[in-house]
């Protein structure tokens, strides 16, 4: 009888190329490595310095969609900075015969929406790219973990990364969820609960029956955020829901090579009796729509409960982290969040950027008008979502209702390219990070699931989107 | 990257809890395709109002700090993205190592890998050192070997990986290192399964 293993650590045995024996780290294989235009040049540039080569170009994908605009494409790339990193990426996949799906490309997009979307995501990889969200990835059941860029020279030029292994932790979620409380809230319930930092040095395996009920989407909208709780890597058991998501897909495998991958991906489960270093339980039914109303995603409140006072903090950091946010955020203790008023919507990113995020808030906008104190903007995760939504005719609804309909790309998450919050202004954002300038400089960020934005959109403040109708 | 032995200079004290990635270089300064020149941005929106003039409160603009090498703030230091712009633009100003009740895991990674030295001490060992920070004629010295941190009236060790000392301690070209098992990973590669997705 062997002993009984995590998810986690049965991938990261399959991976092992050479085990470091404790006093070095192991040595992991890297199915696939994903690649974008911010913080891959200075990597091919020392590749090129030190005259070494991508060793697995086929195992290497790359797209643009931090610095690209999302409007007036026909223009070409205005701001030279971002033209310069985006030519540079076309050139260096050009160089290495790395496929690159470039801004003319429909399957351009965001980084962590095409991977799934084309079907190369798969359960029992792992995948790195050169950004934190790429915990994404773990929704179906891989070892996925954002590196930074002297790693991503490393996997180009060996395919494979030195790691110490972390611990794990078990976040179980138990219950049906409340009507109008979705994945977003329930990852921001899990965040505020843990903290910022109490995923440090773990990996989480998201589990339990309100999870196995979630769509792809859902799952990978929690997955993505697992970095905002310090964990460099979230996953959640791939099941029946994942296997029906990826038959069919452009890199999933086929006929004889499908089930023998079904074999794989259903051995990959964590074992009854396996164990977790830490674990932590929630109840879906104490979940609500969450706001955040702080400047880290973990100061975050039920959209029926008031701004909190910096002085119910007993942590003197975190009391004065707190009054540091208020005075940022322009919000007073006791205000409650239904009476902020907002100035910005963006509707999109790898957090809820996909096809399901749009319906849930075109569902929501259907028939009504956007604020008048509102400017509004939707920014499909990827083109294949944005002609998908066309081809559904949410695009009107958006646009009927007085929203933008832009083209993909990170867009306004962290204002890489022209969209920015204007200093003052406050958002009621899909994305994934509140801090300090993320959207532009003294911008505010509200974090918000698709539903409550769409909602927000309409009323010109924030409201319970359990009592919209 | 530099080997490091002892590093032994002043300290700038930026006693905040989870200083993000964002906060240490905003995104308008990620465009750049070089690996160097990232320290004039270093903290960028505390570092300068929205005109563009200097914040000449802010610890890093006062003259008393100018030529501090060892950063030293609150948990969970780093914390966001996975930028490497971010150690690169406190290493490009200047810094050595970074000391702080604990780190964000890649942020930390990237430190090593830089050759920026990351240092672990307790929130109270911080907070004193925060103290004396306050008169900028104190230095500090952080012995690698020893994992040791000493200054006037103190003296805390620190804990770190031993390979990643090992590496640091020597200025050790990760890539290289694993070159040097190019036969397991050839081996691992002939054994992979025939369904794993490949591009091309």
């Amino acid at each position: 009888m062997t002993t009984p293993r995590t998810m986690y650590e049965k991938i990261w045995a399959d991976h092992v190329v050479r085990d470091g024996g404790g006093t070095e780290p192991d040595l992991l294989y890297i199915d696939l490595h994903l690649v974008h235009e911010v913080t891959s040049p200075q990597a091919f540039e020392s590749l090129d310095l030190t005259g070494r080569a991508v060793r697995r170009p086929d195992l290497t994908l790359a797209t643009i969609d931090h610095g690209v605009p999302t409007t007036g494409r026909e223009l070409g790339i205005q701001d030279p900075l971002s033209k310069k990193q985006i030519d540079t990426l076309v050139a260096n996949c050009e160089k290495h015969g790395i496929e690159l799906y470039d801004i003319n490309d429909v399957r351009q997009g965001i980084v962590h929406v095409i991977g799934p979307e084309q079907g190369i995501t798969q359960p029992g990889m792992t995948i790195v790219c050169g950004d934190s969200h790429t915990s994404t990835h773990g929704a179906f059941g891989a070892l996925a973990f954002g590196i930074g860029t002297s790693e991503v020279e490393h996997v180009l030029a060996t395919q494979t990364l030195p790691q110490t292994r972390p611990k794990s932790m078990a976040v179980n979620v138990d219950g049906e969820l409340p009507l109008g409380v979705t994945a977003k809230d329930i990852i921001l319930g899990i965040i505020s609960r843990i903290g910022v930092a109490g995923g440090t040095g773990y990996v989480i395996e998201y589990r339990g029956s309100t999870i196995e009920a979630l769509s792809m989407a859902g799952r990978m909208t929690i997955c993505n955020m697992s970095i905002e709780g310090g964990a460099r890597a979230g996953m959640i058991a791939p099941d029946a829901t994942t296997f029906e998501y990826l038959e069919g897909r452009n890199y999933a495998p086929t006929g004889e090579a499908w089930a023998e991958a079904l074999d794989y991906w259903k051995s990959i489960r964590t074992d009854d009796g396996a164990t977790f270093d830490v674990a932590v339980d929630i109840d879906a039914a104490d979940l609500a729509p969450y706001v955040s109303w702080g400047t880290n995603p973990a100061q975050t409140v039920a959209v029926t409960e008031a701004v909190p006072d910096p002085a119910e903090f007993s942590d003197p950091l975190e009391r004065d982290a707190a009054e540091r946010a208020l005075v940022y955020m322009d919000l007073k203790a006791g205000t409650p969040i239904t009476d902020i008023t907002v100035d910005r919507i963006f509707l999109g990113s790898c957090t809820n950027g996909r096809i399901e995020d749009l319906r849930a808030a075109a569902a929501i906008i259907d028939g009504n008008t956007v604020a008048s104190n509102v400017h509004a903007m939707v920014v499909p995760g990827s083109g294949l979502v944005k002609l998908q939504a066309e081809e559904e005719g949410l695009d009107v609804v958006f646009k009927n209702a007085g929203f933008e309909w832009r083209d993909a790309g990170c867009s306004m998450c962290l204002g890489m390219n022209p969209d920015i919050l204007l200093p003052g202004e406050r958002a009621a954002s899909t994305s994934n990070r509140n801090f300090e300038g993320r959207q532009g400089r003294n911008g505010r960020t509200h974090l918000v699931s698709p539903e409550m934005a769409a909602a927000a959109a309409v009323a010109g403040h924030f409201v319970d989107v359990r009592e919209w109708s | 990257m530099e080997p490091i032995s002892v590093i032994t200079g002043q300290m700038a004290p930026l006693p905040r809890a989870n200083v993000d990635t964002d906060a240490i270089i905003p995104k308008q300064f990620l465009k750049r395709v070089e690996r160097s020149g990232f320290g004039p941005f270093l903290f960028y929106e505390w570092a300068y109002d929205e005109e563009g003039e200097l914040i000449p409160d802010f610890i890093l603009n006062q003259a008393d700090y100018a030529a501090a090498e060892v950063l030293v703030s609150g948990p969970n230091f780093g914390s966001g993205s996975s930028r490497e712009h971010a150690p690169w633009s406190i290493q490009d100003r200047g810094f050595k190592a970074v000391i702080a009740p604990s780190f964000a895991d890649i942020f930390y990674n990237n430190c090593v890998n830089i050759g920026l030295l990351p240092v672990v001490l307790t929130d109270v060992e911080v907070a004193k050192l925060t103290e004396i920070a306050d008169d900028p004629d104190n230095q500090v010295t952080i012995d690698l070997e020893e994992q040791k941190v000493t200054t006037i009236g103190f003296e805390a060790e620190f804990p770190i990986d031993p390979f990643a000392k090992h590496r640091l301690a020597n200025g050790l070209d990760n890539i290289a290192l694993t070159l040097q098992h190019a036969d397991a990973i050839d081996g691992f590669e002939r054994r992979r399964p025939v369904y794993k997705p490949a591009l091309g």
